[in-house]
């Protein structure tokens, strides 16, 4: 051999380049070639078992962290959750992952642009964010929205509501597995988007509740819309009964999971499906009516064990009342303005502008500096599908808000979140957050 | 075949493979083509187009139009794009589908460092491509400024029509080998698009600049 | 809601007429706000002004926002109180008188402190994380006051009128080459 490698310095060359020195590898003996001794776990599995059993021990519990980016669909929520084994004891929400400074833009755009800025923070429901921004504004400059205007409000937040509760049908299904549940709510879905789509001109983030009224009549032919869809949807939501409402696995997953007393959301200020879940019946549109809401006859759904499976039937039955108030507003939608009339407030229709300066001189205004609100601040609410959705707004005289706070349901339903999964198993997490249904984006603003 | 050193012993290699731009160190686009190695690379491209798996990064409003596409009326289904991978390890697109704020920026350079080559990025709606509505402190004006981008797709929130269309062009640049040299032209990154900053500022100071993550 | 305001009339004969005592409640200043009402407590009192409103049936802190009128200092307050630079804006909810309230807590920039609610109202948690990350006003009592959207390690305050809004300008395409001031 030694003799070949001196006759043939090329084998010489690659017995070298795959000994072990040349390759790194080293010589000593077998336990110091390991870079690190403290990898391997010695633990025999008797005494494993014993330290699980040990209960209140600070010292066993693990800190994971799940998020901002999981498969759950609920946008970029972060939970640092400590466990015991499988058991769920004390939850961090870290949230801000989607902070858009909405509220410090608001501060930059006009009145008119403001309706473009709110709508992006419940993405969706985005009309509720417009109504509750157009009621300030209204309260703070004092005009009255004509009737008809009010009850076009209502029946399309009432549609985003039908909307908002099938994402969370759709969003529910998929994260405890049934995903042709995904399939079906869209499949609805989509339906009510294209009747937004025809009336408002887009298929979210409408921009068509604005102070003053909405931005457009109803076109011809929305009443036959309007019915046509609400044949089509109680079928399909007897198909949810039965592949979920009846069904014992739904049942067994969501019954008992995620308890919170009315106590626990009444001082952590939880409003909407949370709220309701519990017992207690607390609705705006009943007990503090907007709009015209006062006229029509609807019911308040109600739980009763403060569970998941409790919001999902409130959610699912919230659907069929809001059906109920749309054949009422479709039976009853008077004629007349779909805005206010006043110059200074609002922008004259297209057609005008080229036949009148002063049109177009307040067209230009209007678009350009926006219209002037007197001083003050004011606070006004709506009943958005996740609670109470609140616009303060304070005004210097200007023509943009000098603050614009938007009081949105889910972040303050998210401190609901730990005391919901404490004492739950950590495969219940992510149908406790469901059922909480957040969206971010009005979680962060 | 003698012996004749460590090349020899390798056996029968095309010459130049060790070469920096041979095809040990570029892939396929690194061979000197001849009949078969063509058709095998069209195949390739071909496979890779139809069988992209995107990884689920919605963040805002633009997530439910991404989730509106993956439904019943759209249907990414046939593409075989409808099943949107958790794992970023499993998944080649990447569609940021929604406003990027300053704190998920390095998560989402995490995310995307965490895809396997050859991986794509989608810039789903305008905060993504640009910042979109919301020029202040709080988002990254264009994601761009974190991960490469191969395809824009304009629109706030984008409906599923314009993401398909958006996906459509993905495919087709996958299909010309179009992307694979334009990210080696740019040093590996980008849709080959050169911003010059013609108003003579040198430090934009909102937009904070984040280093790849070297893996460990 | 009631004021137990004492209005007195002026007596038309006299050179100058008697200054009305500012309606109260409480003990502290309210005022009407568009139909809304809206007390004025010193910072001192704020946190025993909540307790008694609990009391009331106030049982749920709907909103806990701050706003900064650097720019606005002249704004309507009550009469007698002192406008400071930062305001806290508490609203209240009683479920049972379908009654809303609101506070208005006048707090100065070189002492931004304020009592904690959240042992009365555990709702307000986040709400004052929320404040305080934004406007730099300081809970005391609070268990864990962090910053809630920004990322832990950011400087500043956002909603503060001095932080600006942080646009980048917008560079057009085809923009020319030349000198621009």
């Amino acid at each position: 051999m030694s003799s070949d490698t001196d006759t043939d310095p090329e084998l010489a060359d690659l017995i070298a380049q795959t000994s072990e020195e040349s390759q790194g590898l080293s010589r000593g003996s077998g336990l110091d070639r390991l870079r690190e001794m403290g990898a391997v776990l010695r633990l025999s599995e008797a005494d494993a078992a014993d330290l699980e059993g040990e209960a209140g021990d600070a010292d066993q519990t693990m800190i994971i962290n799940m998020g901002p980016q999981h498969p759950s669909t609920h946008g970029v929520l972060r939970l640092m959750l400590e466990l015991q084994g499988e058991t769920v004891l004390r939850t961090k929400p870290i949230i801000g992952y989607l902070h858009t400074g909405m509220e410090k833009t608001g501060e930059t755009l006009t009145y008119l642009q403001g309706a473009t800025n709110v709508t992006r923070m419940d993405y969706a429901s985005p009309l509720f964010n417009e109504l509750a921004f157009a009621l300030a504004v209204e309260a703070l400059l004092g005009v009255e929205v004509p009737v008809r205007a009010t009850w076009i409000r209502m029946l399309m937040t009432e549609m985003n509501r039908i909307s908002s509760h099938l994402l969370f049908l759709a969003t529910n299904g998929m994260d405890l597995g049934a995903v042709s549940m995904m399939l079906f709510g869209w499949r609805e879905r989509e339906e009510v988007l294209r009747f937004l789509e025809t009336v408002t001109g887009l298929r979210m983030n409408h921009n068509y509740i604005r102070p003053g009224g909405v931005a457009a009549d109803l076109p011809d032919g929305w009443a036959d819309q309007v019915l046509a869809l609400l044949d089509l949807i109680p079928p399909r939501l007897e198909e949810y009964d039965t592949l979920m409402t009846g069904q014992p696995i739904w049942r067994e997953r969501l019954q008992g999971v995620g308890v919170i007393t009315a106590d626990e959301a009444v001082a952590l200020g939880a409003t909407g499906p949370i709220l309701r879940s519990t017992g207690y019946a607390w609705d705006l549109r009943r007990d503090q009516p907007y709009l015209a809401y006062d006229e029509l006859d609807f019911d308040v759904v109600v739980g009763s064990y403060g569970d998941a499976f409790d919001r999902y039937a409130i959610r699912l039955n919230e659907v069929r009342e809001s059906m109920k108030l749309v054949r009422q507003i479709v039976d009853k939608m008077p004629s007349g303005d779909y805005r206010v009339q006043d110059k200074k407030v609002t922008p004259p229709p297209r057609a005008r502008i080229d036949e009148s300066m002063e049109a177009l001189i307040h067209h230009f205004k209007l678009f350009t500096e926006g219209f002037q609100v007197p001083a003050g601040e004011t606070y006004a609410a709506v009943e958005s599908p996740r609670g109470e959705l609140g616009c303060y707004i304070v005004s210097d005289g200007g023509a943009k808000p000098y603050r614009l706070r938007v009081r949105g349901p889910s972040f303050v339903n998210l401190q609901t979140l730990p005391h919901m999964m404490r004492g739950g198993l950590m495969a219940d997490a992510v149908a406790v957050i469901s059922s909480v249904d957040p969206i971010m984006g009005e979680v962060d603003r | 075949m003698s012996a004749s050193g460590p090349e020899g012993l390798r056996g029968n290699v095309p010459s130049g493979a060790g070469k920096e731009d041979g095809f040990l160190n570029k892939g396929l686009e690194g061979l000197s083509h001849n009949f078969v190695t063509g058709t095998l690379e069209e195949l390739v491209k071909w496979a890779r187009a139809r069988s992209v798996m995107p990884a689920t990064f919605g963040l805002a409003c633009c997530a439910i139009e991404m989730m509106a596409t993956g439904g019943a009326h759209y249907d990414l289904a046939r593409y075989g794009m409808e099943t949107f991978r958790a794992s970023p390890r499993q998944a080649d697109l990447m569609i940021v589908a929604g406003r990027v704020s300053q704190k998920m920026a390095p998560v989402l350079r995490q995310i995307h460092d965490q895809m396997m080559e050859p991986k794509w990025v989608i810039s789903m709606g305008v905060c993504a491509s640009s910042g979109g509505m919301f020029n202040n402190y709080a988002i990254v004006q264009g994601v761009d400024q974190v991960v490469p981008v191969d395809v824009y797709a304009p629109g706030c929130p984008p409906g599923p029509q314009t993401l398909m269309h958006a996906i459509l062009t993905l495919h087709a640049k996958i299909r010309s080998g179009e992307l694979t040299q334009r990210r080696d032209a740019n040093g590996g990154g980008g849709a080959g698009i050169e911003v010059t900053q013609v108003d003579g500022q040198t430090d934009t100071g909102a937009v904070r600049l984040l280093q790849p993550t070297t893996k460990d | 809601m009631s004021d137990a305001s004492a209005e007195e009339v002026a007596d038309p004969e006299d050179a100058a007429p008697e200054p009305e005592p500012t309606p109260e409640k409480h003990g502290v200043p309210v005022t009407d706000s568009l139909g809304q009402e809206v007390l004025h407590p010193t910072r001192e009192q704020y946190r025993d002004l909540v307790e008694t409103l609990r009391g009331e049936g106030y049982l749920v802190c709907i909103d806990l926002t701050a706003v900064d009128y650097l720019a606005h200092p002249h704004r309507e307050t009550a009469p007698g109180v002192d406008p400071e630079r930062f305001e806290l804006v508490v609203s209240f909810l009683s479920h049972e008188h379908r009654a809303r309230t609101r506070l208005r807590v006048q707090v100065p920039v070189d002492d931004a402190t304020v009592a904690s609610i959240v042992d009365l109202h555990p709702g307000a948690d986040a709400l004052e994380r929320e404040v305080f990350d934004m406007f730099g006003i300081v809970f005391e009592g609070h268990p864990d006051l962090t910053r809630i959207l920004m990322p832990e390690d950011w400087d500043g305050h956002p909603l503060r009128k001095d932080y600006g809004v942080g646009a980048i300008p917008v560079q057009f395409k085809g923009a020319g080459k030349e000198e621009r001031t």
